[in-house]
């Protein structure tokens, strides 16, 4: 069964006109429809297409193996099974109707409601839902079956009761999810009525998770119900799968073959309903989930090894980042850029929002996304990093090449505490001991700038404030001197205050280590004060690239042009600081 | 972390309560007064059935019912079986021990298998992770007792490894112990695998999306550590509180299994107490499920504290 805690309530999910083709495009989905499919025939025609009475025993066909008189045999009392088989499928079929049927009204009708109003109704159904999960569904039906008798259909209908809280849960987030959004409040305003606002605009959120559940509520009532009649717990009188296989069970010994019909039924169908659930979710949300891959850019090709550029410690040579799209055609989002880095220089790559100015700096230190395809050259301090082994780049990361995030606590691991993030790469690339290393990175917080070194050490990160939390990233980054910093920019999300404390040690440190800086940033005051050097982009491309004070003088390209005006006309820089999301 | 523990704790004891209160009188009103009769069985006249039901205190009114209940559930003493008279509380716990056995062994195995399992899926993509997703639709699909019919037909009865069922204390021969629990373990461990593997997977690929997988990748870092030190520990919160759901959802399927493998647990009490209608050994087995739900709860809460330093605050 699938887990309702897991549904993401999203307005996306309203089913799409072209849904059901997509169902139908899905291989499992179409075989588990087929098999439904046939499982509800069998149920409906039952008594046309058995050969025999399913109830008959017939003294002489005891545990008769399969063939001409009985097709698939005859069980413990001579009857035969495949009738067994057609009859107790009807069974299975209600009894799982039945409890969807219950679950979905009562879970569904209490989401609703606790949903769309809140308050005590959302206290207490959420709190019955959590009392009615507390238990083992078996064990509660257990009790239930002692007072009330062998009936199925009481059983069942109890055990709708016990799954209702799956649809109130999911039904409940999708609808609060909702509820002040802007359409429903506009039609509260002009005057609907609850329910016809329900009727229409909340019960459309609710379909598509209810749908994917109600399969697996389904596989969940039939497997349940066979436990049961396995058990031997149901009405002896009706055929059921599970009764069957416990017939069956008791002659494993004679007649093991016979195991095999029930098991096969109810396995099937189980299996059957889950995968409906499953091609549901794809075709309804298509919210088709990232496939895994490698986290490494594939290469596409090792460029020859450059002539190596004299005093440039960074040469990036026509370098192309492409990804895949849907449709299998590749997507530049780096187009043939080149630039350098030389020591002790900032260079600034400024652009606006998905100019691929992050993608180029991400691909220097080979930490794209799964998916992306690179080509180039990139040639760092006379060695050629494109095709270089895995091993021997994490050798250079951190240690020869290091990274400045943008967004301070985010990246920051939350479960472990600032010193042991400071100290673990400084053991790793220094083979310090851990006294050695603790030291180091107390060095360090003092260094950038930590007035308590030793208590910021000794916390979390949810512990420290955003510009602590960006000052230990840099501390991070310059822990083993690197010859190259990468940052990524590094005072967007900081308060302007912060910002300008955060430029200045920047500056001290490349004085201090003598470093060569690719800062990439959209801000021009940010490029004024600390670049040396300055290359623009837009849409993948270098459009222009000089000197700090050439450029700023006279801007050649008119979007370099665009984008001093756009400063100056509104006071923010063009674009918004997301670049690596969307490029 | 005492606050955080202490108030799980409380609202645990007041779930139970709730509950108990609620399952008493679903049981004890539903009962009627047909319970004296179905132990009299049939034929009894009236007058028996009369003073079976004063002997039983059904006579009495609900609510004073219910309060020598409870007043005796508090010290511990949950009455005694209708049908034999044995105290209930011996009866389960004589019984607890082999279910929780059952149960803790394959929560083991299955927080280590659904952990490898996950992990590599999410890393390695491609096939791998296709056949671990597949394999972990199937075994979620099936039910328990259909795999545990499937392993006693191959391993028991086909190729004679184990014995089919029955099942030998540990300390009357422990290779005969191992050997009686290892498929029911097995059966319980495929099921709860299959869950727990697609949780795993999913919050390790949310996990290395994030920001600071990249910021420990750019520092250095061999990617064995990134990912079972930082990624692991940060997807291992979500992961937890599904294996406490599943771990619940092993709880009712060992009391199915136990019936396959003839395994004297707590299963088996009550599907006895359930056919004979003896309301005051189901009423304890309610309780126990409950304590042990809520005991399961309490112990993922204070690994999650332990591994979520923002938890511990909380």
């Amino acid at each position: 069964m699938s887990d309702p805690s897991l549904a993401v309530p999203d307005v996306a999910s309203v089913p799409a006109p072209g849904s059901l083709r997509r169902l139908l495009r899905n291989p499992l989905g179409v075989a588990a429809i087929g098999w439904l499919a046939l499982v509800l025939v069998s149920a409906l025609l039952a008594s046309w297409l058995s050969p025999y009475d399913p109830d008959e025993p017939a003294a002489r066909d005891i545990l008769a193996g399969p063939g001409s008189a009985h097709l698939l045999g005859a069980d413990g009392s001579g009857r035969d099974i495949l009738s067994r088989l057609l009859h107790a499928s009807q069974i299975s079929v209600a009894g799982a109707a039945l409890t969807l049927l219950v679950a979905a009204v009562i879970g569904i009708g209490a989401g609703l409601l606790a949903g769309y109003y809140g308050g005590w109704t959302e206290t207490a159904g959420t709190w019955v839902a959590s009392l009615i999960m507390a238990l083992p569904g078996i064990v509660a039906l257990l009790a239930v079956r002692a007072v009330v008798g062998p009936s199925l259909w009481t059983t069942m209908a109890i055990f709708g009761v016990l799954l209702s809280p799956a649809f109130y849960r999911v039904v409940h987030a999708a609808v609060s999810g909702v509820r002040n959004e802007l359409y429903v409040d506009a039609a509260r305003v002009s005057g609907l009525s609850d329910p016809r606002i329900i009727g229409r605009h909340v019960l459309t959120v609710v379909r598509a998770p209810a749908i994917i559940l109600a399969a697996g509520v389904g596989s969940a009532a039939i497997a349940l119900q066979s436990g049961i009649t396995f058990l031997g717990l149901g009405d002896p009188s009706v055929p059921t799968w599970g009764g069957m296989l416990n017939d069956a069970f008791a002659n494993i010994y004679t007649a093991p073959v016979a195991l095999a019909w029930p098991s096969l039924a109810i396995g099937v169908t189980c299996v059957a309903l889950t995968l409906l659930s499953n091609a549901l979710r794809d075709a309804l949300e298509r919210t088709a989930e990232p496939a895994p891959t490698r986290h490494d850019a594939d290469d596409e090709h090792a460029a020859p090894p450059a002539p190596s550029g004299g005093e440039a410690l960074l040469e990036v040579r026509d370098l192309v980042v492409a990804y895949r799209r849907p449709d299998g055609s590749a997507r530049r989002v780096v187009d043939e850029v080149s630039l350098s880095v030389r020591e002790g220089e900032v260079h600034g790559l400024v652009g606006e929002s998905g100019s691929g100015k992050t993608q180029t700096a991400f691909s220097i230190l080979r930490l794209l996304p799964a998916g992306a395809r690179t080509s180039g050259s990139i040639v760092f301090d006379g060695t050629e990093l494109t095709g270089l082994p895995a091993k021997r780049l994490t050798r250079l990361r951190g240690d020869a090449i290091a990274y400045i995030p943008q967004e301070p606590m985010s990246n920051l691991d939350p479960s472990f505490t600032v010193g042991s993030q400071l100290v673990e790469p400084i053991r790793t690339h220094r083979g310090y001991g851990r006294a050695q290393a603790r030291a180091r990175a107390l060095e360090l917080l003092d260094r950038v700038g930590i007035p308590d070194p030793e208590r910021t050490f000794r916390a979390y990160p949810h512990e420290i404030s955003g510009g602590m939390a960006q000052r230990v990233l840099i501390a991070g980054a310059v822990a083993c001197e690197p010859k190259l910093l990468i940052a990524d920019e590094p005072t967007t999300a900081l308060d302007v205050t912060v910002q300008a404390e955060v430029l200045d040690l920047l500056r001290d440190l490349r004085d201090d280590l003598g470093m060569g800086v690719l800062l990439v940033t959209h801000d021009f005051g940010v490029v004024a004060d600390l670049c040396d050097r300055v290359s623009v982009m837009r849409h993948g491309r270098v459009v222009e690239t000089g000197p700090v004070d050439a450029l700023f003088a006279a801007p050649q390209h008119p979007y370099t042009r665009a984008l001093f005006d756009a400063v100056i006309a509104t006071g923010e820089p063009a674009g918004s600081p997301q670049d690596g999301a969307d490029a | 972390m005492y606050r955080f523990i202490a108030r799980r704790l409380g609202s645990g004891v007041v779930l139970i309560a709730a509950l108990a209160t609620l399952t008493f009188f679903l049981l004890y009103l539903g009962a009627g007064d047909r319970i004296a009769r179905q132990l009299l069985g049939e034929d009894a006249d009236d007058a028996a059935v009369r003073a079976k039901e004063h002997e039983l205190g059904l006579d009495r009114p609900i609510w004073t019912q219910f309060g020598h209940w409870a007043s005796g559930a508090v010290h511990g003493d949950l009455g005694t079986s209708w049908f034999n008279g044995q105290d209930v509380r011996t009866a389960i716990l004589s019984r607890l021990s082999v279910t929780v056995t059952l149960v803790i062994g394959s929560t083991l195995l299955t927080v280590v298998l659904a952990t490898v399992l996950g992990v590599v899926a999410a890393t390695r993509g491609g096939w791998v992770d296709r056949v671990v997703q597949f394999l972990g639709v199937l075994g979620h699909a099936v039910p328990n007792f259909l795999i545990s019919l499937g392993l006693v037909t191959l391993f028991a009865i086909s190729l004679h490894w184990f014995r089919p069922t029955g099942y030998v204390r540990f300390a009357d021969s422990p290779q005969l112990w191992l050997s009686s629990i290892t498929l029911p373990v097995l059966a319980l461990t495929i099921n709860g695998v299959s869950g727990v593997v697609q949780q795993v997977r999913g919050s390790v690929l949310d996990e290395l999306g994030r920001d600071y997988v990249r910021t420990l990748r750019s520092r250095g870092l061999p990617e064995s550590r990134v990912v079972y030190r930082h990624v692991l520990r940060n997807a291992a919160g979500p992961a937890l509180s599904f294996l406490g759901v599943q771990v619940v959802g092993l709880l009712g399927g060992a009391v199915i299994i136990e019936q396959v493998f003839a395994i004297p647990g707590l299963g088996q009490v009550a599907v006895t107490a359930t056919g004979q209608g003896d309301i005051p050994l189901v009423m304890g087995l309610v309780v126990v499920s409950a304590v042990l739900v809520v005991l399961v709860n309490l112990l993922v809460d204070l690994v999650q504290g332990w591994l979520n330093p923002k938890v511990r605050l909380g």
